[in-house]
């Protein structure tokens, strides 16, 4: 690109739902800059309308991707590394750009975000082992439990940290066997469509990731009461609205990630915290006798 | 009324009351003792004859804060730098206290909620002292529940009961949140506050360390003076979906943990392989154990089309040997409705079931005069529509739907905003490990139903809940682990 007279051709930002790249139904678009204020793009801001179809399609997406198996699940969130990988300039560029970082905290943050997939890949097939178990009841019963996928969960993506950030809230559902549908960072919201692209092209089916550029003022209410979601993670509400969103939330009893008091360092093991929250827990009886 | 051929004679064997001791009136259980309460105090009567049995302090705004400085005190000072092996013992010398006086909880939860004594004997207090010391054997073991090193409690624990298993519900809330290191602040229901209140006697006995637990009674408004409490750190409720709600909207926006255990109208869905009489004795189990007072009750029966009238006709003849009646007479079956007020609200929605086009079966019963009652109810005909087949009656009205398909089945029995617990019976076991794969329910009983252990999560999806109580799920509700 640097030292080249040939003209660039630029890309449209999109919206992602239900594995398609569609414009907002609005028709409305927001400017997006660099840190230094230098225009970036015109991206898809996305409506209430466009957020009530990303939950249909992750609704619609849920039995698949629930149901699938473990180490299925885990080789597609591995594959999301592989491909984000091949990517792997084009997202230094981006977050350099969004976060206006030095290139090699540019790098840090895109390879703990390549990183973070492979960790929570390895996941799918461990966790049932670690959270569930057999249960030693005083009787003569089989008894077991398991854990398993909330449903649909709504992401308030971290405003700051485009990609590592993304990345550390949306691999955490998808590992649990939920489907999302993410509110990216206002801001900086380039590195979200790159990754939406690479989830188009990393055997994710579609409506498991659904991604909206947009603001998360405007639809964390719609998605907080949605009665169709099952869960909320309001990393990224807008300071002062976190509460307002999780009493909406609790007239559907939905469970609820609140926001960190300062947007968290990311590049930290995450542990099992942002798993637990969108798991059940489902216990089975049964009687042994002859 | 349709008449069956009642049972045969029993001679009465009521169990005798005078193992207890109801005190004309109680205060409240703050900083190890007994203290008057500064609200109105408030009469808890025996559901099965209406006759008052003491009148009960109600805790005030005040009486709650001097509840949770007092478990505040107990934590930083007592309970928190205990040794974890001797929160441990004292949990055990409580689980041993319960053993010892478990027939004295038995009649006096009797007499209080109006639940058979068979069951207040067999389940609600076994399994009460149970929790206990599995608790007990957990606490000095935090480390390997799962949360990683060095799990942390959470502080003063606010917690709201119902009145459906007093003192068993207490046991599921207390155990845990002190094993964990927590000092807890109990509400117990309204309407049977009497064997919380006998626990605090235990308390005493065990020389646990004031303040470590708080027994506030009352009504809603002290139920929510304790959630809103702004130093207490943990808010735990069983209750309604309704009343639920409300917690987590006070809850919205503080650093409080909250768990919910709420509604439920769980499916019973009975295949055409499954062993019709087993199968019977399970759907009574299921749906008029404890009066149908119970929040995970197999409230919707879900019949395959082919066996309905055979599974209809075998339960009519099963129910036509209840025993309903005097809660302390030891072959009852099922006692009284616990109040008034549940006893209106279970006529109205049968009211509604027969006003929408369900059809009412009862056998025929001789209830007594006084008191609250209501007979073992069946409707039939009843479509996924009509309010009985959605609504939580929490009596022992049970609703019969039918399905022809597996995956009908599961249609219907995921077709609410509750979920709660479910049931399977059939005899073919690839069938019962796909179905309970597929019900969005939190606990799946197959081939049994109403079975209950401490060592076993309990508790909802969706809109019955969030959190599980029993095994060490149930404590990390009361435990900060080191990511967190």
């Amino acid at each position: 690109m640097i030292g080249n007279d040939r003209l660039a051709v630029r890309k449209t930002y999109k919206l992602y739902v239900n594995g398609a790249f569609p414009r907002s139904e609005s028709g409305r678009t927001y400017e997006v800059t660099d840190s230094k204020g230098h225009f970036l793009a015109n991206v898809a801001w996305a409506s209430r309308k466009d957020a009530r179809d990303a939950v249909v399609a992750a609704r619609g997406a849920f039995a698949k991707w629930s149901g699938a198996t473990a180490y299925n699940r885990g080789q597609v969130l591995y594959r999301v590394a592989e491909v984000m990988e091949g990517r792997h300039l084009q997202f230094c560029e981006e977050v350099a750009a969004a976060e206006g970082l030095s290139s090699s905290k540019a790098r840090a943050a895109v390879d703990a975000a390549i990183d973070r997939w492979v960790w929570y890949a390895g996941w799918t097939d461990k966790l049932a082992a670690v959270l569930g178990g057999a249960n030693p009841v005083a009787g003569p019963y089989f008894d077991f439990s398991t854990p398993e996928p909330s449903g649909v969960v709504a992401v308030l993506a971290p405003q700051q940290s485009s990609l590592l950030g993304l990345v550390s809230v949306l691999a955490p559902v998808l590992t649990t066997g939920n489907t999302a549908v993410v509110v990216t960072s206002r801001q900086r919201p380039i590195p979200a469509v790159t990754l939406a692209e690479v989830l188009a092209t990393s055997d994710v089916p579609g409506g498991v990731v659904n991604l909206l550029t947009g603001d998360a003022e405007e639809l964390g209410p719609w998605l907080a009461e949605h009665a169709d979601v099952d869960g909320i993670d309001l990393t990224g509400a807008p300071a002062g609205r976190a509460m307002e969103f999780e009493r909406e939330a609790a007239g559907t009893i939905k469970r609820v990630v609140r926001p960190p008091a300062t947007e968290p360092d990311w590049s930290a093991e995450p542990g099992l915290s942002r798993m637990t929250p969108f798991l059940e827990t489902k216990t089975v009886w049964h009687p042994m006798g002859v | 009324m349709t008449s069956t051929s009642s049972a045969f004679e029993y001679a009465p064997a009521p169990e005798s009351r005078s193992i207890v001791s109801i005190a004309p009136s109680y205060g409240l259980f703050v900083d190890g003792e007994f203290v008057d309460g500064t609200g109105e105090a408030f009469k808890t009567v025996n559901p099965a004859t209406e006759e008052v049995l003491s009148e009960v302090a109600s805790g005030s705004e005040a009486d709650v804060d001097r509840a949770v400085a007092a478990a505040r005190r107990a934590f930083t000072r007592v309970w928190g730098p205990m040794r974890p092996a001797d929160r441990g013992k004292y949990l055990f010398r409580i689980a041993r206290l319960l053993q010892e006086r478990a027939r004295e909880f038995a009649v006096l939860e009797s007499l209080d909620n109006g639940k058979p004594i068979r069951e207040s004997r067999d389940v609600d207090v076994p399994l009460a002292a149970a929790h206990f010391f599995y608790y007990a054997g957990w606490a000095d073991k935090l480390e390997h529940v799962g949360l990683g090193t060095g799990p942390r409690p959470l502080g003063v624990a606010g917690q709201v009961i119902p009145w459906n298993f007093p003192l068993l519900m207490l046991a599921w809330k207390v155990a845990p949140a002190l094993a964990a290191g927590n000092t807890v602040v109990l509400k117990p229901a309204e309407t049977t506050p009497l064997s919380a209140l006998l626990f605090a006697e235990i308390c005493q006995q065990a020389d646990l360390p004031a303040g470590v637990v708080n027994i506030v009674t009352g009504a809603g408004d002290t139920g929510r003076a304790v959630v809103e409490h702004g130093d207490v750190d943990k808010v735990a409720f069983t209750g309604s979906t309704a009343v639920g709600k409300s917690i987590a909207r006070a809850v919205a926006g503080t650093q409080k943990l909250l768990t919910l255990e709420l509604g439920g109208k769980a499916a019973n869905i009975v295949f055409d392989d499954a062993p019709i009489d087993q199968a019977v004795e399970g759907i009574v189990q299921g749906i008029f154990f404890n009066q149908g007072h119970v929040c995970c009750a197999g409230s919707r029966l879900l019949v395959q089309e082919s066996i309905h009238d055979e599974v209809v006709a075998s339960l009519q003849r099963r129910i036509g040997t209840l025993r309903v009646g005097d809660p302390l007479d030891k072959n009852t079956d099922i006692g009284a409705i616990n109040s008034a007020e549940q006893l209106a609200r279970i006529r109205e929605l049968s009211d509604i079931g027969e006003a929408e086009g369900a059809q009412r079966w009862q056998p025929a019963c001789d209830l007594p005069a006084k008191g609250y009652w209501f007979p073992p109810t069946v409707f039939t005909d009843v479509s996924p529509a009509h309010r009985i087949a959605r609504d939580e009656v929490f009596g022992p009205v049970l609703s019969v739907l039918t399905f022809r398909t597996p995956d009908e089945a599961v249609a219907k029995a995921n077709n609410t905003t509750y979920g709660l617990s479910a049931g399977i019976w059939s005899e073919k076991g690839s069938r019962i490990l796909k179905i309970a794969n597929e019900l969005r329910a939190g606990v799946v009983w197959a081939n049994t139903f109403n079975k209950f252990d401490p060592t076993s999560p309990f508790g909802g999806y969706k809109q019955s809940g969030y959190g599980r109580e029993g095994g060490r799920h149930g404590l990390a509700a009361y435990l900060k682990g080191a990511d967190q």
